[in-house]
């Protein structure tokens, strides 16, 4: 075997299977961005939630949160909270208003961000946005 | 001078740093275990979401350390010819860190809203998603100093011998940089952002960095055994096609529940499920290369070092990535504590074991010496076994509090909320906590092995 498998074809793999994956996977990439409109709720995608993603960001919310599974495993996930907050923007940001400022002793907290009004209402319907999202009927249920 | 080149030498600064933000990283994760059972520690002074930006960032930039400074030791002899420029590899080297720092402590000194407000986020969008934390304008430091050590690099290679080891590591460090460029790319869209946010981080870590760990731990073991190059280069041309077959299309296994088309289901579970086939190529790769060695190499710990990261990375990514990548399973699994104890072992494994592989081997030399003193490779050793198996009880620990999560929240016929479940599985925590305070204990030996020095003067 070690004379037939010579190192040359062991390059021609290499290289052969390397570009023809890339390119395979580039195609791949150009039909899921063409076909996203059909799950990825582009219709509720506005300028506020475009905001709420951004107050997102800032504050660092998958540091300690999933979103649709990614993120940290620290604190719930919330590609479904706004169901699972029955179906109410105003739930979720009375939760994020609501939380103490030194925490709570011996367990875990949710900083409090102090958000502006503006700030509350668009990351609520970012979250409303996520929840949206297509995703095989992930979670499996409502707690995440 | 143990070297063959002078320059060299420029990799023992990028191992230093290496190490020192290694040491900081294993204490951000002390402080982030101890959070996950005493939920109000530090609050809120560091909350978790700090804590553990701090942690997996220092992870990403002192394993970058580690890269450039293999890279900065293993192109010049692969090369026969001294470094482009060591005046630009200590500049760089001097700029990545001062950056490194300043953005570390802007985490733990400014609020992360506060720090996207003063560096214009904005403007120019690119913080806040996991891992790719860093303000715009450090991202763009890091991209000014990858083109630097990339541009020293190349010279280096492409003006001296071309051998399949530093090719190989060069198109890996030139993908590395490639595939950053990602990050820049922030869209309002959240599933467009989640696909492309993977090609940095899935196409990084199951994709070109392989290309560099397979390198790296060639050059050692061709350096350690005196195996034949012809045979050692085979392999690796091998497991690096293997990697990059099977991992780019691998990259599906990411996209499953994040909005996109259902074929993902499919290409990502099949291609995905191949990926231990290179893993398990390095295992037996190491394996089969010390067994035919033809010196016995003083330096034993930079072997031991070698066949760890074979095993280590094939349990770690190959065995604990397989586990959770089948969609079905995956529907479950996803986001639970069994992608953190996966994390956790593969990157030990993989990257975290090559970088100690290649310090261990080239610092000696940097040091004056072929290898350690007898006393100093011992206690070397017992670093080795102490985080490598600490590491194993980290991932045991965290597999079962995953094992336990997906069945009280997903599968039972009452799932319970979240931080319910998170309560009934305490125990795994602690459990976890303790096997990180071994691997500290690991750590400070191995910190400890480079001050040690024979009883008799040593032998060069």
């Amino acid at each position: 075997m070690k004379e037939k498998f010579t190192k040359g074809m062991a390059r021609n793999i290499y290289y052969g299977g390397s570009v023809f994956f890339l390119l395979l996977f580039i195609g791949l990439t150009v039909d899921t961005v063409k076909r996203l409109p059909e799950t990825d709720n582009r219709v509720e995608l506005t300028d506020v939630v475009a905001k709420g993603k951004l107050v997102w960001e800032h504050n660092n919310c998958v540091g300690c949160h999933t979103l649709l599974g990614e993120g940290a495993y620290f604190a719930p996930e919330l590609g479904n909270v706004y169901e699972r907050f029955g179906n109410n923007t105003e739930a979720i940001k009375a939760f994020i208003k609501s939380r103490p400022v030194n925490g709570i002793p011996g367990r875990r907290s949710m900083p409090q961000f102090n958000l502006t009004e503006e700030d509350l209402e668009a990351v609520a319907h970012f979250l409303k946005y996520a929840n949206g999202i297509k995703t095989h009927n992930w979670p499996p249920n409502k707690q995440g | 001078m143990k070297m063959k080149y002078e320059s060299q030498s420029v990799a023992k600064l990028y191992f230093i740093a290496a190490i020192s933000l290694f040491v900081g990283q294993i204490l951000f994760g002390i402080i982030l275990g101890l959070q996950y059972v005493w939920g109000d520690f530090l609050f809120p002074y560091i909350p978790f979401n700090i804590a553990r930006m701090v942690h997996t960032n220092l992870l990403i930039v002192w394993l970058l350390f580690g890269f450039m400074g293999a890279a900065y030791y293993l192109v010049p002899e692969e090369s026969q010819r001294e470094l482009h420029s060591p005046k630009l590899a200590k500049i760089l080297f001097w700029i990545f860190l001062v950056a490194g720092a300043v953005i570390v402590a802007s985490y733990l000194l400014i609020p992360y809203a506060k720090l996207a407000e003063i560096t214009g986020n904005e403007v120019f969008p690119t913080m806040g998603r996991e891992f790719l934390e860093q303000p715009t304008i450090g991202k763009i430091g890091i991209v000014i100093v990858a083109l630097g050590f990339l541009y020293n690099i190349s010279m280096t290679v492409l003006s001296g011998r071309k051998t399949v080891i530093n090719m190989v590591l060069l198109t890996g460090l030139l993908g590395l940089a490639v595939f950053f460029l990602f990050a820049f790319y922030v869209p309002d869209n959240l599933v467009l952002d989640k696909y492309f946010w993977w090609f940095v981080v899935h196409l990084w870590v199951e994709g070109v960095w392989e290309l560099i760990l397979a390198s790296l731990l060639a050059f050692v073991l061709i350096k350690v055994t005196g195996v034949d190059r012809e045979v050692i280069e085979k392999w690796l041309y091998i497991i690096v096609a293997m990697a990059l077959i099977t991992g780019i299309l691998g990259t599906g296994h990411h996209f499953y529940f994040i909005g996109t088309a259902s074929y993902w289901l499919w290409v990502g579970s099949v291609f995905s499920a191949l990926e231990p086939i290179p893993f398990f190529m390095m295992t037996l790769f190491a394996f089969n290369v010390v067994n035919k060695r033809r010196r016995d190499h003083p330096n034993k710990v930079a072997t031991l070092w070698a066949l760890g990261t074979g095993v280590m990375s094939f349990l770690g990514a190959g065995v604990w990535g397989f586990l959770h990548t089948l969609a079905p399973v995956n529907y479950y699994t996803h986001g639970t504590q069994i992608t953190a104890a996966h994390g956790h072992m593969a990157f030990y494994g993989a990257y975290v074991m090559v970088v100690l592989t290649i310090i261990s081997y080239a610092m000696p030399k940097m040091r004056g010496r072929e290898a350690n003193p007898e006393r100093a490779q011992v206690a070397e050793m017992w670093s080795f076994w102490l985080m490598t198996i600490a590491m194993v009880f980290i991932t045991l620990f965290l597999t079962g509090a995953g094992i336990l999560q997906v069945y009280l929240q997903r599968l039972t016929d009452t799932p319970m909320p979240f931080m319910v479940v998170q309560e009934k599985v305490q125990v795994f925590y602690w459990l976890r906590e303790a096997a990180g305070l071994v691997f500290l204990i690991g750590l400070l030996v191995y910190l400890a092995s480079f001050f040690i020095k024979d009883k008799q003067p040593s032998q060069t």
